[in-house]
């Protein structure tokens, strides 16, 4: 890790070119968040752009809490919280609960972000901290799904989203048999797959027709907004490619052994977060490796240990333990996968 | 250790409240923390562990104190355990007399009491070198001490986690409760909760001593 | 204490270290055994009372009860501290058996869930139960008790005997939420489908093996407290 306080700054030709700095580059993320946001809040209406507001403030306030309470100046404004904040929004399901949705923002930045020192300091993608422990406070509210493109869904609240704080919330299982179109069973695409054997249509997944987080479900979307931050080269483009490598080919030799039983690796890649998460999470600057070969090892991981979640662990969503997983090897990583410094001779074969 | 022996420090009220706030065996000396982290999801756990701990805590170190000079260097160690698995023995008999539930409930922590490093700790470290009267009041202290922190934690553990204190409904019946809270993870969480909280009360507390004191100074420290 | 720490500590003889240990231990014996004299009646008498506590909740219209254990395919009376498969039949004021209580354990989520249900023998219906120890996760494995859903199915479990006495005529088994179609199959919890299967399975294994001894002994059930009685 840099000294924050070295001053000198040695820099090859061309020396006009400007390193975009923390704020410019958090700015593009919320640019590619947004649309993301839009779609999210035009497929489940207000509830999901209340839930957007409140995580994105909840986020900010705690940073700027334990800011003024280490006598810091507020990090607020480089807009790295609102970041958190958003992408925390998109991992919850549309109808969480608001309270919980701000005890996430909460912890996602309290625990997974100050505590370790702030901002490139942070060992986990704070959103996913975040999601974890209202995943494992709140169990039961973060697998509550509601149907998108419900009638009413401009004027009217999902009914479990305003539930007081510390309240639980109104159960949602009425209302969803009424705004439901046809059939709607409340399952996402991968319980569907894990506890009833059905395959949800592929071409479904990659536009977004089904149930999910807020904005998980369109995975042709999250790809536009990826390769928007790649253009402006502020989202290494291998990250995202080497996790869905990584879950492609655990996918492939699970499908190879028996079609019957595994689904195939396009379902895998469409389906829950895989997506939103490969770009937007697994690329997190600070947790995830910088070396070249340590983002491959770091993708096919992540991907990999998704794969085995998904297929014999009990939990349906299994792409935010992956990442958090592959932040926490990240350092053990990058300590194998140092690049040869150039002009320098490989050394006879080391031990360890 | 022959000058301890020989020139005793008077017992003040210091070797009693000591245990409880300032070298707190939880929160300061970070001892025992197997059963702070296992059995804290509710008050009365808690509360039942605290007290088969103090009584451990103080009819060994009793025992070791009035022993102290009989037990020859080589074997203390031996000896201590005996003993301390003795006491832990009897508190197991007795709680199962008590109530079978909460004997159900604490399950084998009864038993890992023997190896509570702070049972050990403080024979080794403080009863074998100190008076009766004297070991006697510091373990109370310090099994004060540590009750109290495990009833801090299982307060929290079990307010967030089920509504309840005691086993009684503070909140209203549409509490929504923080599952994690009673699970194992939200025993680190809240142990490290109230270390940050008291460090940082602490912390605040001495730069302000600090900053009184020597103006002349600059603290560095952000 | 004998030797200064700043000197070079003497080996004292291995006679006097053995003498302390054994000074050492004979006091904690002596103590222990005290204290495991004075507490065994009431830790039996506690272990009785949960015993009964958890028969007469599976029973509710049970107010005495008879202990027998399995011995091959006859029940003999025992005491509850016989080892072996225990039953526990139990009566109503004027004698009569009211039902049966059967143990049952299965792996559950995190360890062995044991619970006590109850079993009427003419009816061939379990009736209910109480678990004797769970560590499953609260807030899910622990809806078995509290899940209304769930308890439903205990209003008449199927779990006749078949006509040649070797088994079941159908097996217990737990269902997804919601397609529970015949009296035999358990309405498991959604979100808690591990600890439901753990019910189903650990009824069923107790059942297979059980629910036949009772139907051959059934006579010597219903008859033995009044018998005992005349004795």
């Amino acid at each position: 890790m840099a000294k924050s306080d070295l001053k000198i700054d040695i820099r090859t030709s061309p020396y006009i070119r400007k390193a975009p700095s923390v704020a410019q580059i958090m700015r593009n993320v919320v640019y590619a968040l947004l649309p993301l946001a839009a779609y999210s809040v035009y497929q489940f209406g207000i509830s999901a752009l209340a839930l957007l507001l409140v995580t994105t403030l909840s986020c900010m306030a705690t940073e700027h809490f334990f800011c003024w309470m280490s006598d810091k100046k507020s990090t607020i404004l480089d807009a790295s919280a609102a970041v958190s904040g958003l992408l925390l929004a998109m991992t919850l399901p549309p109808g969480f609960p608001l309270w919980m949705g701000a005890v996430a923002g909460f912890t996602a930045i309290a625990m997974g972000k100050t505590l370790f020192g702030g901002l490139g300091f942070n060992v986990f993608n704070p959103a996913l901290v975040g999601r974890a422990f209202v995943q494992a406070a709140f169990p039961v509210s973060i697998t509550t799904w509601t149907p998108a493109l419900a009638v009413d869904r401009f004027v009217e609240f999902i009914p479990s989203t305003l539930a007081l704080p510390f309240m639980k919330p109104a159960a949602t299982a009425d209302w969803t048999a009424q705004v439901a179109i046809d059939g709607f069973s409340g399952a996402t695409p991968l319980a569907l797959m894990k506890f009833q054997g059905i395959m949800t249509d592929s071409y479904d997944l990659f536009i977004g027709n089904v149930t999910g987080s807020a904005g998980e479900t369109s995975s042709l979307l999250i790809l536009v907004c990826g390769l928007y931050l790649v253009y402006k080269k502020m989202l290494d483009w291998r990250i995202p490619a080497a996790v869905i490598f990584g879950t492609v080919i655990s996918a492939e030799l699970f499908y190879f052994l028996d079609p019957n039983k595994y689904p195939s690796p396009t379902f895998m890649v469409f389906s829950g977060g895989l997506m939103f998460a490969a770009v937007f999470m697994a690329s997190d600057m600070v947790a995830s490796p910088v070396t070249p070969l340590g983002i491959f090892v770091f993708g096919v991981l992540v991907g990999f240990l998704t794969v085995i979640i998904r297929l014999f662990g009990g939990l349906t969503e299994a792409v935010m333990y992956a990442i958090l997983f592959g932040n926490a090897a990240t350092p053990i990583i990058e300590t194998y996968t140092q690049p040869r410094i150039y002009g320098a001779r490989k050394k006879a074969k080391e031990k360890s | 250790m022959t000058q301890a022996t020989k020139k005793e420090t008077p017992l003040t009220l210091d070797v009693f409240t000591a245990g409880i706030w300032k070298e707190n065996p939880v929160f300061v000396m970070m001892l025992g923390l197997c059963p702070v982290l296992a059995v804290t999801n509710s008050v009365l756990n808690s509360l039942a562990m605290g007290i088969a701990s103090i009584f451990v805590l103080v009819c060994s170190n009793a025992l070791v104190s009035a022993l102290r000079n009989f037990i020859p260097k080589q074997v203390r160690i031996t000896t201590y355990i005996i003993i301390i698995a003795t006491f832990v023995t009897l508190v197991d008999y007795i709680i199962q007399a008590v109530s079978l539930d909460l004997y159900n409930k604490l399950g084998a922590f009864i038993q890992l009491i023997v190896v509570n490093c702070l049972i050990l700790g403080r024979a080794e470290a403080y009863a074998s070198k100190n008076s009766f009267t004297k070991s006697v009041v510091s373990a109370l202290g310090m099994g004060l001490g540590f009750t109290l922190a495990l009833v801090m934690l299982g307060g929290v553990r079990e307010l967030l986690g089920a509504g309840q204190l005691l086993g009684y409904q503070v909140f209203s019946t549409q509490f929504e409760p923080w599952v994690v809270m009673i699970l194992p993870p939200g025993g680190f969480i809240v142990l490290g909760s109230w270390l940050l909280l008291i460090n940082y009360i602490q912390q605040r507390k001495t730069g302000q001593i600090i900053a009184a004191d020597a103006t002349a100074h600059c603290t560095v420290k952000p | 204490m004998s030797t200064p720490e700043n000197q070079v500590p003497e080996m004292p003889s291995s006679t006097k270290l053995i003498s302390t240990l054994a000074v050492v231990a004979m006091i904690s014996g002596l103590l222990v055994v005290l204290v495991y004299e004075f507490t065994k009646p009431i830790i039996a008498e506690n272990q009785r009372l949960a015993t009964e506590r958890a028969i007469f909740k599976v029973l509710p219209k049970a107010v005495s009860r008879l202990t027998f254990v399995v011995e091959n395919d006859k029940l003999t009376p025992a005491d509850d501290k016989t080892v072996g498969e225990l039953v526990y039949a139990g009566y109503d004021k004027n004698d009569q058996l009211v039902g049966i209580a059967l143990n049952a354990a299965a792996q559950g989520y995190q360890d062995t869930v044991k619970l006590l249900y109850g079993y009427q023998a003419n009816s061939g219906c379990i009736t209910g139960f109480d678990v004797l120890k769970s560590t499953e996760t609260p807030g899910f494995g622990t809806k078995i008790t509290t899940d209304p859903d769930f308890l439903a199915n205990f209003k008449c479990l199927d779990a006749k005997v078949n006509p040649e006495q070797s088994g079941l005529i159908h097996a217990i088994k737990t269902v997804r939420h919601g397609t529970k179609q015949h009296a035999w199959e358990i309405d498991a919890i959604s979100g808690s489908t591990i600890t439901s299967n753990a019910i189903g399975r650990m009824l069923n294994k107790s059942g297979q093996a059980l629910h036949p001894i009772i139907t051959k002994n059934l006579s010597l059930l219903e008859t033995a407290k009044i018998q005992s009685k005349n004795k």
